[in-house]
């Protein structure tokens, strides 16, 4: 154990990171002064709020800094508790708001007519909060847990993984703020402003030094896959945001930037970036939490140590060629489709890998299914994680693309590797985190989970059906002609034809929303120490083996 | 902690001996159909590098045996639609609107592409089926602003209304409240007035004083008893048809600040052939005189 080295951290870092948070308070009030941009005086105000929290909790909450009573000395869990807390606030506020505009495509009237409601400042408040504030938290939180777990020694700093749960949300408050007010860089996945960048730049570094720190003085010979999976996650991570956000302020006071990249190469790093968020916080990431909470809730080994070896440095090689893809038949040039088409193909196996390690952990446990819903919850989303990685290469495929692409099949795509693969990954984790982290017995109700469980699973299941109509007959009217060469359709017969579904999906996503919302009153109960009065599952005996009477 | 290679009893597998917070591995081989499917898939990449544009050089790139080229393929298809249109476009381009309209086949080819082009270029305003909506007129109708022949349609479709062309029609309807013309009183009475036209007005005095404003005022315009002019896109207010609306309020409004909606002229945007093509669309519609 290194108490005596987060004493040191405690009394050495306090000060400097006082004067570090001091000196940033001064700078907001600077810029505020200086500024012509009411966005710039809001997240002024924000910024300086973290100032001013960091340096109170510093002052006057010291005792949440040192290290836990004798019980607890081994292992940093106050910051993983506090990350299940926010890792549910945000999923609930990310999926409300994606119930928010698909209700707002089948009923345009739902745009309010402002400028704070409309879809295209709610767009991006829903998919920044459901990726980056939902699974992001979900990630540094899962990732603090098992990277202690699995190295036997607590967690790197003491101030520092703080620092990185309350910046990474502050940055997360910043970007939503900002959507909403209007403020945007227009990169999909990375649309907040370069000062919002630079922030996430910091933060994330302290990030990667937390975790390598707390590897480095691992008490186990060798590192866990998951921690491949997450240090993998981390690191590329910071190189998409840092490359992809390269950008000139138009002045230090304003919020409006011009990147660094324009036309085809813009679009090319914006799609580098876009796919590799897929590929490297969606996928590796989430496989990190797939690598422990898997076994861990089924109790047996993982399936196959090389399997693991080879597809992770598979995924990780491939991955990365794979982002031309979004750009099929568009300026970019033909040779550069086809690398990120062949490297997408290629991709498949790499991708499965995971699947294959997490379905097959299950062997000689099967029958837990039957009565653990939290191991149902993360092996469906190892399905959905093996649908999706199928559908995407799929889709990569030029000739497939040049139907699927920019209808609404893209969007059936993504939900269900977002529903089904990473939020049903990270409700199991959450499950299985709570108990452990506020030392209950078990959960308050696992009926409730089980109910979750069918509720979600039905709304994905309209969801992505839905979409996969919609796209599909969207993408046949808009390539349809008449026997004399006419296009068949006008631009918003298409859109007529899509109401439908329209509805069918924000009627999913209504039962995705009620899923969680019943999600989070088991939590809630669960932290308060309350076990619900109910006969829990057991194993019916395999009638096989029954006694003949 | 590692504890050394065991043998676990479900799988008969031997792990790899290692073991973190309880979760050990097994020392599985990969699966074949795994590792060939894999194998499959790069072989397929690198035929498909072969066979197309793939991996970028100096300041070219590998072309590919097949010498396939996006751009090009695009071209040729246009090419090809072009050709198989081509016939009956030059019978078009050749043709005058009467003659296309007395050619069952080339009369059937024009509705089909004025139906296409009325779908993607004028349905905005107009509405899919041509029935309008305030402010856009309804093209299915007798009621014509300025003409239903199809010389006038083509006319209109071709140069536009109030548009930025220099040959478009325009018709200036003044803003007679807000360029101090007539008083807000008079501007009332002046909406009793016309509103009688087409139907009952209560106030018999409004109407009264209306119509004599009208005759000074409106009259250039509109004609007698509001019959309109289709050489000044002046509609006629006699036949209960609206453009804006038949309220009095709408009325009101009109009179008081002018209207001067815009169509674009569709010479700058379509093909003469096109154009045609949509005026006879238009002619078919149901009004078409």
């Amino acid at each position: 154990m290194t108490e005596s080295n987060d004493h040191r951290g405690n009394g050495a870092m306090r000060y400097p990171v006082g004067a570090a948070l001091a000196g940033g308070a001064l700078l907001c009030i600077f810029i505020m002064a200086r500024t012509a941009d009411p966005v710039m005086i809001v997240h002024g105000f924000l910024f300086l709020a973290f100032c001013a929290g960091g340096i109170y909790f510093l002052v006057r909450r010291t005792h949440a800094l040192a290290p836990e009573g004798a019980a607890d000395a081994t292992y940093n869990d106050a910051v993983t508790r506090t990350g299940v807390i926010i890792s549910m606030f945000w999923g609930i506020a990310g999926f409300l708001a994606g119930l928010a505009i698909a209700l707002q495509l089948s009923f345009p009237a739902l745009n309010f007519d402002l400028p704070w409601t409309n879809f295209g400042r709610l767009r991006p408040l829903h998919t920044s909060a459901v990726i980056f504030a939902f699974g992001g938290n979900v990630l540094i939180t899962t990732s603090f847990h098992v990277v202690q777990r699995t190295c036997r020694t607590r967690l790197a700093g003491v101030i520092a993984p703080w620092f990185v749960l309350w910046g990474y949300n502050l940055f997360i408050v910043v970007a939503a703020s900002g959507y909403l007010l209007g403020v945007t860089q227009s990169k999909e996945y990375a649309e907040p402003e370069w000062y919002a960048d630079l922030w996430l730049t910091l933060v994330w570094v302290t990030y990667l030094l937390v975790f390598l720190a707390t590897v480095w003085r691992r008490r186990e010979p060798h590192i866990y896959v998951a921690n491949w999976f997450y240090l993998a996650f981390i690191v590329t991570v910071a190189m998409l945001h840092i490359v992809n956000n390269l950008a000139v302020p138009v002045s230090w006071t304003e919020t409006k930037s011009y990147s660094l990249f324009a036309g085809v190469q813009d679009a090319l790093t914006q799609w580098w970036y876009g796919h590799n968020a897929v590929g490297f916080f969606l996928t590796a990431g989430f496989l990190g939490i797939m690598y422990y909470f898997v076994p861990k809730q089924a109790q047996r080994p993982v399936y196959s140590y090389r399997l693991s070896i080879i597809h992770f440095w598979s995924l990780i090689f491939l991955y990365i060629w794979a982002g031309p893809h979004h750009l099929h038949y568009t300026a970019l040039p033909q040779w550069s489709q086809t690398l990120g088409m062949t490297f997408s193909i290629m991709l498949w196996m790499p991708s499965w890998g995971g699947m294959i390690n997490g379905l097959m952990t299950l062997s000689g446990a099967w029958d837990k299914l039957r009565t653990d819903p939290v191991l149902r919850m993360l092996v469906a989303s190892v399905a959905f994680y093996g649908m999706s990685t199928f559908e995407g290469p799929v889709m990569a495929i030029r000739a497939v693309n040049s139907l699927s692409h920019y209808t609404d099949w893209t969007i059936g795509h993504v939900h269900s590797g977002a529903l089904g693969w990473v939020a049903f990954v990270s409700f199991g984790a959450l499950y299985a985190l709570t108990p452990i982290l506020w030392k209950r017995q078990r959960l308050y109700s696992l009926h409730l989970v089980s109910v979750h469980f069918w509720i979600a699973s039905i709304g994905i299941v309209l969801y992505i059906t839905a979409m996969w109509v919609s796209g599909i007959l969207q993408g046949l009217m808009w390539r349809a002609y008449d026997s004399m060469g006419f296009l068949e359709y006008s631009f918003v017969e298409t859109v007529a034809a899509m109401h439908p579904f329209y509805v069918i999906r924000a009627g999913g996503g209504a039962l995705f929303v009620v899923g969680a919302l019943i999600m989070a009153y088991n939590l809630w109960r669960t932290v308060r120490g309350d076990l619900r009065n109910e006969a829990l599952p057991t194993v019916r005996p395999n009638p096989a083996m029954a006694p003949a009477e | 902690m590692a504890s050394g290679k065991e043998v676990d009893q479900t799988s008969g597998t031997e792990t790899t001996g290692h073991e973190w917070d309880g979760i050990k591995e097994l020392d599985t081989p990969l699966p074949r159909w795994w590792l060939w499917t894999f194998y499959a898939c790069v072989i397929w990449a690198v035929g498909y590098w072969v066979l197309m544009p793939a991996w970028p050089l100096i300041d070219s790139y590998t072309k590919g045996l097949l010498g396939h080229s996006q751009r090009a393929s695009v071209a040729e298809s246009l090419a090809q639609a072009r050709l198989a249109q081509s016939g009956f476009v030059r019978r078009i381009q050749a043709s005058s609107l009467d003659e296309i309209e007395g050619d069952p086949a080339l009369l059937e080819f024009a509705l089909a592409g004025g139906r296409s082009a009325f779908a993607v270029n004028c349905s905005q305003c107009h509405g899919l089926g041509a029935a309008g909506a305030p402010g856009y007129p309804n093209l299915n109708d007798d009621d014509w602003l300025w003409g239903g022949s199809l010389d006038d349609i083509h006319q209109t479709i071709h140069f536009g209304i109030r548009s930025d062309h220099d040959d478009t029609r325009v018709g200036d309807m003044p803003a007679f409240l807000r360029d101090e013309i007539l008083e807000r009183t008079q501007v009332e009475d002046v909406a009793a007035y016309v509103l009688s036209l087409s139907k009952d007005v209560e106030d018999a005095a409004a109407v009264a004083r209306g119509a004599d404003i009208f005759a000074e005022e409106c009259v250039a315009c509109h004609q007698e008893g509001g019959a309109g002019s289709r050489e000044l896109g002046a509609p006629r207010l006699a036949d209960g048809i609206w453009l804006y609306g038949s309220t009095n309020a709408t009325l009101i409004q009109t009179i008081a600040n002018g209207r001067a909606s815009v169509m674009p002229a569709w010479a700058d945007r379509l093909d003469a052939a096109t154009i045609k093509q949509l005026a006879i669309y238009v002619h078919t519609l149901g009004g078409g005189e």
